[in-house]
Formats: structure tokens, sequence, C-alpha cells
């Protein structure tokens, strides 16, 4: 069947009835298979995206690049001060964070409360102490201030609180979660900690798409280490930022390698992802590639119903050119080309518009998800797996009516008989 | 050069049968033009479609350069019309999207032929028929006559053993017909080329050598002129 003259006389046909059919339908034609592209490859991109800029919010905001936390048998890294010095040490850490970490009570409206019997304000929180720069520095955590201002080195006696913290963001009334009611910046509240009460003033309020973030209480890091008695400095986190280009598993190796695994858990942005996390992203993935293929399905009737009107309305010109001694073959191979060419324009268009214009206007402009930033997932290798996709299924669907026609009695076809 | 021994052709349509072709036995000699004359629905153009390997007859046998037509199969059938058998179609016949010079050079290409000579060989067949001036218009762009022109050019540009006409000037005004009749006439005259024409026309049928009236399925008279 693929013989050269068979393809050369294909593509002679195939060109001049491109060349001179409608340009219009050739337009619709090749915009059908452009959103059929978009929908292979967009669906799944932005169900994919969907979780993977909450994992990106994470990384960015949160553990960084790497991130060393307590053991699970310890509230803190033992002989911190060391580990920092070996962090210093390694050249392709750009910034670093250590946090004090503890469990904490947060009180509002106190000083309102008339009868003593009434049940308090009171929300139960994670209290971090930060070095507000260095914190700054990595985690860029201020941007996500949404009332108030963020923290300065100086600011004592001030908090940063996390929207989930605060009924006016999450307004749900449950017995096991409360949240503060009637504050904002400037509020003071009461904040205890290890039994130690202290009055503090809340500086800012924060909201951002990381659920470690939301549930937070930042205050500067000299005090709160004072309110846990930490004097010997050991931290509860690490998060490390690194040099751009710089593999994580090699600093989380080098890591290790210094003992630091001994004493505390060294895990990668991707180590520190829960498994569920993983399994959703393999879910979604899952998802969109089954929506995806109802589209490919979408994609191979468009083609066959446009194929196979275009054959059934040329059915004379099939028989004439079967008459004329053209071979079948040949014939085939003409709307197996002018398949070809619909999905390749098609195609080409669809990538030029994903990667030239969609992936990066969304990494600009993310879709507002209430959990995260959506963005659109689309590695190019996949890409290319699904154009290939795209290809094979409309070549089939553009031989099958072909063929259909082309078997036809050819005198049939030539008079128009049935 | 042709030779149809007892042709039989019939069309079933649900339980009923029409037998259109009721035993032809027929011969045509190499450079000879015939013609096929008859009233409407004698059988012209079937019997044209079975010599021409465009249909299957249902019984008898055709010879053409006395190899048995008959058990070749359909790949076969389509390589000999495209080597050795022209057509000129009633209604011309061109592909739309090919200009006359594509629809004169594409059995050419399909046969084979190095692009160039193709269309040389395509120049020179339209130039015959005289339209070297309308090679690269579209079929929608050409009067029915030049369009019945390039279709000669067409069966002719490869060099057939026999071509075949069915009821060429049909759909074509007395000056245009004339123009065809004179090309058939003077491709079997200089050219030596066999013929075999349907025609209902008497005066077109004045052109060929020997006319073959059909009536009800079966030749009732043979002419010579």
């Amino acid at each position: 069947m693929f013989s050269s003259l068979n393809i050369r006389i294909g593509f002679f046909l195939a060109k001049r009835q491109i060349r001179r059919s409608s340009p219009w339908t050739t337009i619709l034609i090749i915009f059908v298979m452009f959103f059929t592209f978009l929908n292979l490859v967009v669906v799944s991109g932005i169900l994919v995206g969907l979780i993977q800029g909450a994992v990106d919010a994470v990384r960015t905001n949160y553990t960084s690049d790497v991130i060393i936390s307590s053991l699970n048998n310890k509230t803190y890294i033992e002989n911190s001060p060391e580990v920092i010095n070996i962090i210093k040490s390694i050249p392709e850490v750009e910034a670093f964070t250590p946090r004090y970490l503890d469990r904490g009570t947060l009180e509002a409206n106190y000083k309102t409360r008339t009868n003593e019997k009434d049940k308090a304000n009171t929300a139960a929180a994670s209290i971090v102490g930060i070095d507000p720069v260095a914190e700054n520095n990595v985690t860029n955590i201020s941007k996500f201030i949404v009332e108030g201002e963020y923290l300065a080195p100086g600011d004592y006696d001030q908090v940063l609180i996390g929207s989930f913290l605060d009924k006016k963001y999450l307004p749900i009334d449950s017995p096991g979660f409360s949240t503060l009611e009637n504050i904002a910046p400037g509020t003071k509240i009461r904040m205890s900690v290890n039994g130690i009460v202290r009055e503090v003033t809340i500086k800012g309020i924060i909201k951002a798409k990381v659920d470690e973030l939301n549930m937070r209480v930042f205050m500067i890091d000299s005090q709160f280490r004072s309110m846990i008695g930490r004097n010997d400095y050991n931290v509860a986190e690490i998060s490390i930022k690194l040099k751009k280009g710089a593999d994580p598993t090699v600093v989380r190796d080098i890591l290790k390698q210094n003992g630091v695994d001994k004493i505390a858990k060294v895990q990668t942005y991707a180590d520190a992802q829960p498994k569920f996390i993983k399994d959703m992203i393999d879910t979604f993935a899952l998802l969109g590639n089954m929506l995806s293929s109802i589209g490919l399905v979408v994609a191979s009737i468009t083609i066959f119903i446009v194929i196979f009107i275009n054959a059934i309305t040329r059915r004379k010109f099939i028989g004439i050119l079967k008459g004329i001694g053209i071979n079948e073959s040949a014939i085939e191979i003409s709307y197996i080309l002018q398949s070809f060419f619909y999905a390749f324009c098609g195609s080409v268009i669809g990538v030029i518009v994903l990667y030239g214009f969609l992936q990066p206007f969304m990494r600009v402009h993310p879709i507002d998800f209430t959990f995260s930033d959506g963005i659109l997932v689309a590695p190019f290798s996949g890409t290319m797996l699904r154009i290939g996709l795209l290809m094979i299924t409309t070549i089939i669907a553009g031989f099958v009516p072909a063929r259909l026609v082309v078997r036809k009695n050819t005198l049939d076809s030539i008079l128009g008989r049935n | 050069m042709i030779e149809i021994k007892n042709l039989k052709k019939s069309f079933i349509d649900g339980e009923s049968t029409t037998e259109v072709l009721k035993g032809i036995d027929f011969k045509a000699k190499s450079g000879e033009f015939i013609a096929i004359m008859g009233r409407s629905g004698a059988g012209k153009s079937t019997l044209l479609y079975q010599m021409s390997l465009l249909d299957e007859p249902t019984s008898g046998e055709i010879f053409i350069n006395e190899k048995n037509m008959a058990p070749l199969p359909i790949e076969e059938k389509t390589a000999f019309r495209l080597s050795e058998l022209g057509y000129v179609f009633q209604d011309y016949a061109l592909l739309p999207e090919l200009t006359a010079l594509e629809n004169v050079a594409l059995p050419l290409l399909m046969q084979n032929f190095p692009e160039k000579i193709a269309y040389e060989k395509a120049i020179e067949h339209l130039t015959l028929v005289g339209l070297e001036k309308r090679l690269n218009n579209l079929p929608g762009q050409l009067s029915g006559g030049e369009q019945q022109r390039v279709s000669i050019a067409r069966a002719i540009a490869h060099e057939p053993k026999i071509l075949f006409a069915d009821e060429p000037t049909a759909n074509l005004d007395n000056e245009s017909s004339r123009v065809i009749m004179d090309i058939f006439k003077k491709l079997h005259a200089e050219e030596g080329q066999t013929i075999i024409m349907v025609t209902h026309e008497v005066e077109f049928s004045k052109f060929a050598q020997r006319i073959i009236h059909l009536d009800d399925g079966k030749i009732v008279r043979e002419e010579t002129n």
C-alpha cells in the first residue's frame, strides 16, 4: 500500500485538494483539531496543575528546597547551631531560616468578657519563632499579609496570625476546632505557651494557599525562645533555599553525610510531600487522561465525519480516479495525508499557543482555586505523546471512511449509483 | 485487438432481474474506429463499460490482445486500464481541484513517469487538442467543449491501445461537438488510434469506419462507412 509511487500520487492529490478546497472549511477543521489538542493537553494539565500548584506553594512558601525538622520523638533538633554551621558551609545554599516551634493557645475578647463562666474565645495554634528577615528571604511570606504589616526585627510583643485562626477567614464552628472572633491588626490577644502567658498585639494576618502558614502564629524568634526557655538555640525546623539550578537531593545527601540525619529528619521538598499528595497527582493525571481520551474519541469522530462527508461528496471523482487507473491505495493515502495535515496544523498551533501563551500566562496569572494557585502542567514529552496519539487517531479516522468509499464499485461511483 | 464472446450483463433489483446485454459477440481490429449506436436503453453504454473493464460482466469473455480479462484481479484491471486504455466520458469527468495540465499529467505520474516528462507529455497533448493557452485553468474555468478536450488529452496522453468514448458530444453544442469529432478523426487518421465510441447521433457515427447497431441488448446490424 505505502509504495513510494502511491505516496507520491497521494501527496499530489492531497496537496491540491487542500489547496483548492474552501479555506473556511480548512480553517474550521484545523480549529477543531486545535481545540482537540488543547482538550487533550490542557484539561489534564490543569487537573494536575491544581495539585502541582499546591505542591509548588508548599515548596516555595514553607519547606523551601530542603527542610530539616525534628525527629518524631523530639520537639527540637539537637545541636542546631552545629547543623546551621554545616548548612552555611554548603556552597549551593542561598538562604535558610531556622524556626522555633511549639503548641500554644490564643485568647481574644478577654477584655470584653463580662462573665467568667462564659466560654472564652480561644484557639489552639502552632506558634513559630522566626527571624523575619531570614524567613522572608527563604519563603517570601510577607506577600501573603492580607491585613496589617509583616514583622520587623524589633517587633516584640507583636505577632502575625494565620487566617485559619481568624473566624472572618474560616467561618466554621466545630467542637474540635475554634477560631478567634473580632480580631484585626492592632487587637491584643493572650498567647499561652508552656504555661507562660503573654499579651501580644496582632501586627498582621497571613492568608496563603499553604495550610501550614494559615494555621500558625509568627513572632520574633528571640522573644519566643525566652517564652519556651530554649536557651540552647535548638530550633524545630530549618528551611533551606538553594541557588538556582542546584539539586536538592545533592544538598540533602551532603547534610546526611555530615550526620545531620542522626539528629533530625533531612528531606527535600519532594520527600516531605505527604503520600496522599503524590496519590492525588496520580489520580488527577489519570482523571485528566480519561477526559482526554473522551476528547480523542470526539476528535476521531469529527475527523471521521469530515473525511466521510468529503469522500462521499467526492465519490464520483474517486470513481473517476479509479476509472482512469489511479491505484486505490494512492487515493486512500491522499485522505490519510489530508487528515494528517489537519491534525498536524491543529497540533502546531496548539503547541505555539500552549507554550507561547497559555503556560507562561498561567504561571503569572494562576487560577485562584481555594486551596491552590492552579498552574498548567504540560511537560513537553507528555505533550509530544499526546500529539502522537492525536495523529494516529486522526490518521485512522481519515483512513477508515476513505477506505469505505474507495472500495465501492468503480462504475457505481462514477454513475452515482447506490 | 479486442474480442467479446457471448457477453451478458444483468442487473438484479430485489427479486427482479433486468438483462441488459443478452449475449454479445464482437471483434475490433487494431486501428479501427467503431461507433456503437442504438436507442436509449439498448445497452450501448453498458457494453462499453464491460469492454473497457469498468464493470464486471455477468458472463462471457473479453479478450484484449488475446488476453482474457475476466480472471484478472481488480488491481491488475486497474493497472491495465491505466497503461492500455483511455476514456472519454460523457460529462468530461475531470477532477475539479486539478488544473487542465494536472488532470492530464496525473495518469502519467501514476505510470511512474518522471514529473518533467509527465508534464511535457501533458502539454504536448493539450496542445494537440488546442488548449495550449488553458494549461493552468481549473475545469470550472473552462467551457464544456474545452473540458471535453482536456478529457480527450488525458485519455490519449499515455498512448493507449484503445480509446473508449461514451457519448462524448452529448453535452456539447454543435460547434464544440464538431471540434471533438474532428479530434477523434485526426487521432484515428494520423495516429492510427483504435477508437470505440458510443453515440446516438447519426451525424457523428459517420466519422467511424464501422457502426454497430444495438437493440434490446443484442447487436442487430453492422454497417461499414
